[in-house]
């Protein structure tokens, strides 16, 4: 029998009953589009998730300092509070450690910051010009912090363009304006570019402002919150953890690594774990589709069984003029899987739309990869091929005779 | 050419073997038009199947056009009935949900005839069998008794096989259709040479062959020419 003639054979079959032909693709449509949808929701929250993190910076390690701790008595406030970094540390750094591209060196705190009577309560972060590199800022208007800056002490402000906007009204001109902060009086010379992001550590409700300037005037001392590391590549990275990591311990005179008043983060460490974490929720998604999928598989044997049971003589018949037992078995596979087939092509653009619509309604970011579309189809067929089997093997194996005499 | 050499068929139910056919032997010619006649239980039934290379023989030896089939496997089997049979059920056994056109072309796709020619030959199969041409894109569930059974007969014929085997034709057919079916395989037999063999519980109907073979507990009690063949006058 030739595929032609199996393809008319099964499609004519398939319409006689067109409302059981229907209900069982509709399980297939069902589960095949639940896991495309399923697994796009996970998809889209693992790359939103990716890229925020990358967002932040590419290749970077932030340094931070320890708990603080008082005389005798071990009182800690917490990991980040102690004084113990200072802009030689990450001078150090920057000369020392070789496959360090730039060093950022950062101190921030929120202050209230005042402009012609807006007030507004924002994170201002003191750093040098090389911030930007590190962690990917760009610069919308006028321009960032320079080393001139924060050599001579100037009172220079870069404003995030959320804080330009709570100040100075939407999308007004802010450079050259002047603005407050904690009773000291800063230019504004720069708008950075709008990142996105909301809600707290937004990276665009900030005012930067000179390292020296904020050491002095705002914070009255020389350490720094933070040092940003950007290396010089992926590879590169736990390298110049390490290094980072010796070079503190002996600036520091810390005879045991246990006991350093500092602490390392590195960007690769916080996205391996945020993509475990959306890798799992992926995982689990799909496994929520795959068992209806696994329901609409049973659907299609369920009805390719009464099928057989149906058509016992007409099976009888065809045997009798001269079908072989390949001829019935392919038959029968042939219909589970045009079922299969077709209930996977209406669920793949099923499943399209139900993601496209989660992002558009309820505003959950959704991405339908190639490889789920090509996965979900070769599931759709394989349960056509799994499912069809043994009913097909069924049929083929009818006797022609008690077949014809079947009432 | 059909020879039957000591067929037996034997079926074993548990540990009690019940014999069906116990031993027939006769030949049938090309052309022939034979009843096979015989009250229900007689084997007449068992014998047709194993005619009809639906069934092998328990022992015994079956030659069809000079080749021993009773030792074929099913597939070998399917190809025979394929080429070689024809059948004719009481019960018709169309596809409802067909036409009778597609009825017909069925067997035609099984034995691989491209598909350009297909219609052509069943269209020449169904003029033989006597449906008139207005019926053939009828759906076979829309047609009468008397027309099933003729696209049945067109279906039985289109492989041109060696062989017709017609099973209780007329059993679900009233005496005058019946009558008008045994008349078209008595054209059949003399127009186109095609041997047929009717099986029947009947004798009016057997008689409307030429020869009957006629079997009671799994033998032949009586084989007998009724009439010279037709075309050997």
């Amino acid at each position: 029998m030739k595929i032609s003639d199996l393809i008319e054979e099964t499609y004519s079959s398939l319409t006689v009953n067109k409302m059981r032909s229907g209900l069982t693709i509709l399980g297939i449509v069902i589960g095949i589009g639940s896991v495309i949808a399923m697994v796009s929701i996970g998809q889209g929250a693992q790359n939103s998730i990716e890229s925020s993190i990358q967002s932040i910076g590419s290749n970077l390690i932030l340094v931070m300092p320890g708990a603080q701790k008082g005389p005798g008595m071990e009182i800690s406030s917490g990991r980040g509070s102690a004084q113990s970094l200072t802009r030689d540390d990450a001078d150090a750094i920057a000369k020392q450690v070789g496959s360090a591209k730039a060093v950022a060196p950062e101190i921030s705190r929120r202050y209230q910051v005042v402009a012609r009577g807006t007030n507004t309560n924002v994170s201002v972060i003191g750093t040098t010009a090389s911030y930007p590199e590190v962690r990917n800022v760009e610069i919308d208007e006028g321009s960032f912090i320079t080393d001139q800056n924060v050599r001579s002490l100037s009172r220079a402000a870069v404003l995030g363009p959320t804080t330009r906007d709570d100040l100075f009204g939407a999308g007004a001109e802010a450079i050259g304006q002047s603005i407050r902060i904690n009773k000291v009086n800063f230019t504004v010379v720069g708008i950075t570019k709008a990142k996105g992001g909301s809600g707290f550590g937004s990276q665009d409700d900030m005012v930067f402002v000179p390292l020296s300037t904020a050491q002095k005037f705002l914070a009255g001392g020389d350490y720094v919150t933070t040092i940003s590391v950007e290396a010089q590549d992926q590879n590169s990275m736990s390298d110049v953890q390490q290094q980072i990591s010796d070079l503190l311990t002996q600036r520091h005179h810390i005879s045991d690594a246990q006991a350093a008043d500092f602490s390392i983060l590195n960007q690769t460490d916080i996205a391996a774990t945020a993509s475990s974490v959306t890798g799992t929720l992926t995982m689990l998604l799909g496994a929520i589709g795959g068992i209806s999928l696994v329901v609409g598989g049973i659907g299609i044997m369920n009805m390719m069984l009464t099928t057989v049971t149906e058509r016992t003589r007409e099976i009888g018949l065809r045997k009798a003029i001269g079908a072989k037992k390949k001829d019935i078995n392919s038959q029968f596979l042939a219909e589970s899987i045009m079922l299969t087939f077709l209930g996977g092509i209406i669920g793949i653009v099923f499943g399209w739309l139900a993601a496209s619509a989660v992002s558009k309604f309820a505003g959950i970011s959704t991405s339908v990869s190639p490889a789920s579309v090509l996965l979900a189809f070769g599931v759709s067929a394989a349960i056509g091929i799994v499912f069809g089997y043994y009913p097909a093997r069924r049929a083929a194996a009818l006797n022609p005779i008690e077949a014809l005499r079947y009432e | 050419m059909i020879e039957c050499e000591n067929i037996t068929k034997i079926y074993k139910n548990g540990n009690v073997e019940t014999a069906a056919v116990k031993g027939v032997s006769f030949k049938i010619e090309d052309g022939e038009f034979v009843a096979i006649m015989g009250p229900s239980g007689s084997g007449k039934s068992t014998l047709m199947h194993i005619l009809g290379a639906l069934d092998s023989p328990s022992s015994g030896t079956y030659r069809l056009d000079g080749r021993d089939i009773s030792k074929f496997s099913d597939d070998e089997l399917a190809d025979i009935r394929k080429k070689k049979i024809g059948f004719v059920f009481q019960s018709f056994n169309l596809l409802s949900r067909a036409t009778a056109l597609r009825n017909v072309i069925l067997p035609l796709v099984y034995s691989g005839v491209p598909k350009p020619e297909r219609a052509e030959i069943a269209g020449r199969s169904l003029e033989a069998a006597g449906l008139p041409a207005d019926r053939w894109h009828h759906l076979s569930n829309q047609l009468s008794g008397g027309q099933i059974q003729r696209v049945a007969i067109a279906r039985a014929l289109v492989n041109d096989p060696s062989l017709i085997l017609a099973d209780e034709p007329t059993g679900n057919l009233d005496t005058k259709t019946g009558e008008i079916v045994l008349n078209s395989f008595r054209e059949l037999n003399l127009n186109r040479r095609n041997t047929i063999a009717l099986i029947t519980h009947e004798l009016a109907v057997a008689e409307h062959a030429d020869r009957i073979i006629h079997i009671q507990d799994g033998l032949i009690v009586e084989d007998k020419k009724i009439r010279a063949n037709a075309l050997k006058v």
